[in-house]
């Protein structure tokens, strides 16, 4: 079994907490010039996406967690799982509804998202930073409104629903920021 | 400007060994150590950096010197982070005839010199512990520390010692420390007689040792002593320190005999502090860490 001292924490580093997998988000080495050393970490439980915070003698160890980022290309959703693939070797992995979260919404096929592998099993999936898709709803277009004050809703192909301006039409291909869901701009044709 | 400040108080600048025989026995302070072979030394010798230069200031103290002061380097093994580097800069000085309390005057007008803060509060350790992390009692048990934790949400490492001092301290670190000194510095004195390193102990009941530290905006800045001068008692310190390293697998070094030997012939009523430079430059230059004020921290030395 791996393991990390205390020594060796840094953010990013995938550690097994509580049985759960999770990432240091922040080390800080809490020493009073007369006592017993600490580390103080947050920790981001990576199943919940909750932050902790939790505090260690100097020289602990904690188990490292088999977690690794990995780009795989989304190939579909069969109603239960959704199926992503390795480019390179053609190998497949079926994430759940749980480890998707809200990335599932920006997805239609073919996109390439990185996957979290826990164990080598999906554990969360981030959707690309930038979707485009294409309007299937929404109210009409009011010519001469360019740039947009209130904004009104649009349903994508995907089924996710974003605030656009009034100038927008159906069939207009949107590009989409999928961290904030915030609409940026029409995609060039 | 902090030379100024000394001169114009007639206090004397020294230099002292970093390269010092002896370590220092503290539980958890590590010294580096180094080797020497050369003429003195057909064997080769073990010398040790030093943690801060304590023991040769008071050596030349109990030598008569008067009132001394040092800007220097100190190191301390394992110790890196927002505000530690394991080599940094030390200001120490001692003041014969002053009580711990006239020295913390003394801190108090260099702070307001060099940072141009508030005259600074004054509480005492027993004080804060009431007030930030609930816990009353003068001398508190183990299970009144780990009932505050619970209560402060604080989860306690997974393996902790029933030792009172380090539950005292990871209370201290997490619920005290960060609020203190915001908005003016603030000086906590009157420390558990168990945390009384090298100052002087009093019998109150419990007794307390008589040392301070200062604080700006969470930072610990300063730690004084009215220095112990007792040569016995040192000497069962030193010893009651190298039980609890054996106890903890920590290296064995040697207790400073120079230092005790100095003590036997006298070393007169004194006050020492030592101050942290480079945090003093991090607040006085609005920074957060002290990587931010050394020009190459360990990771890039």
């Amino acid at each position: 079994m791996a393991t990390f001292s205390t020594n060796e924490f840094r953010s990013g580093l995938k550690i097994m907490l509580d049985g759960d997998p999770c990432a240091i988000v922040e080390n800080e080495f809490v020493k009073p010039g007369k006592g017993q050393a600490f580390s103080r970490v947050k920790i981001r439980n990576l199943k919940t996406g909750r932050v902790i915070e939790r505090t260690f003698k100097s020289g602990d160890t904690v188990e490292a967690a088999d977690v690794m980022d990995v780009d795989m290309q989304y190939l579909y959703n069969d109603g239960e799982f959704w199926h992503f693939m390795l480019p390179d070797t053609f190998e497949q992995f079926a994430a759940t509804e749980a480890a998707m979260s809200e990335a599932g919404i920006w997805l239609k096929g073919q996109e390439m998202c990185v996957v979290t592998l826990w164990n080598n099993v999906p554990l969360s999936i981030s959707a690309p930073n930038f979707v485009e898709l294409a309007v299937t709803e929404t109210d009409p277009g009011v010519r001469g409104d360019t740039s947009g004050g209130g904004g009104k809703p649009a349903t994508l192909e995907t089924g996710a629903v974003v605030r656009v301006p009034l100038f927008i039409n159906i069939g207009d291909v949107l590009k989409v920021d999928t961290r904030t869901g915030e609409y940026v701009s029409r995609a060039k044709a | 400007m902090l030379r100024t400040f000394f001169a114009a108080r007639d206090v004397l600048e020294v230099d002292t060994p970093v390269l010092g025989t002896a370590g220092s026995t503290d539980p958890h302070l590590a010294s580096f150590s180094a080797h020497y072979s050369g003429p003195g030394a057909p064997q080769g010798r073990t010398l040790y950096l030093q943690t801060s230069p304590e023991f040769a200031m008071k050596r030349l103290l109990a030598a008569g010197s008067g009132p001394i002061y040092q800007i220097g380097k100190a190191f301390r093994d394992g110790e890196a982070g927002r505000l530690h580097n394991p080599e940094f800069s030390l200001l120490e000085w001692y003041r014969p005839g002053f009580s711990y309390h006239e020295l913390m005057d003394e801190v108090d007008v260099l702070l307001r010199t060099v940072l141009g803060v508030p005259p600074a509060e004054r509480c005492t350790y027993h004080e804060l512990l009431g007030v930030h992390a609930g816990v009353k009692s003068a001398a508190p048990r183990l299970q009144e520390l780990r009932t505050a934790c619970q209560r402060l949400g604080i989860v306690p490492p997974p393996v902790m010692e029933d030792d009172v001092d380090d539950w005292l301290t990871l209370l201290w670190t997490h619920a005290v420390e960060p609020r203190l000194g915001r908005s003016r510095p603030s000086f906590v004195y009157d420390y558990p007689a168990t945390q009384a390193m090298l100052a002087r102990v009093r019998s109150d009941d419990p007794p307390v040792a008589e040392r301070f530290e200062v604080f700006v905006n969470g930072v610990e800045l300063a730690n004084g002593f009215q220095e112990l001068a007792d040569a016995a008692e040192q000497r069962r310190r030193f010893e009651a320190d190298l039980t609890r390293r054996r106890a903890r697998d920590a290296e064995s070094v040697a207790m400073d005999e120079r230092l005790l030997a100095a003590l036997a012939t006298g070393l007169p009523p004194c006050s020492g502090v030592a101050l942290g430079v480079d945090r003093l430059v991090m607040l006085a230059t609005a920074t957060v860490s002290v990587e931010q004020v050394i020009a190459f921290p360990i990771g890039r030395a």
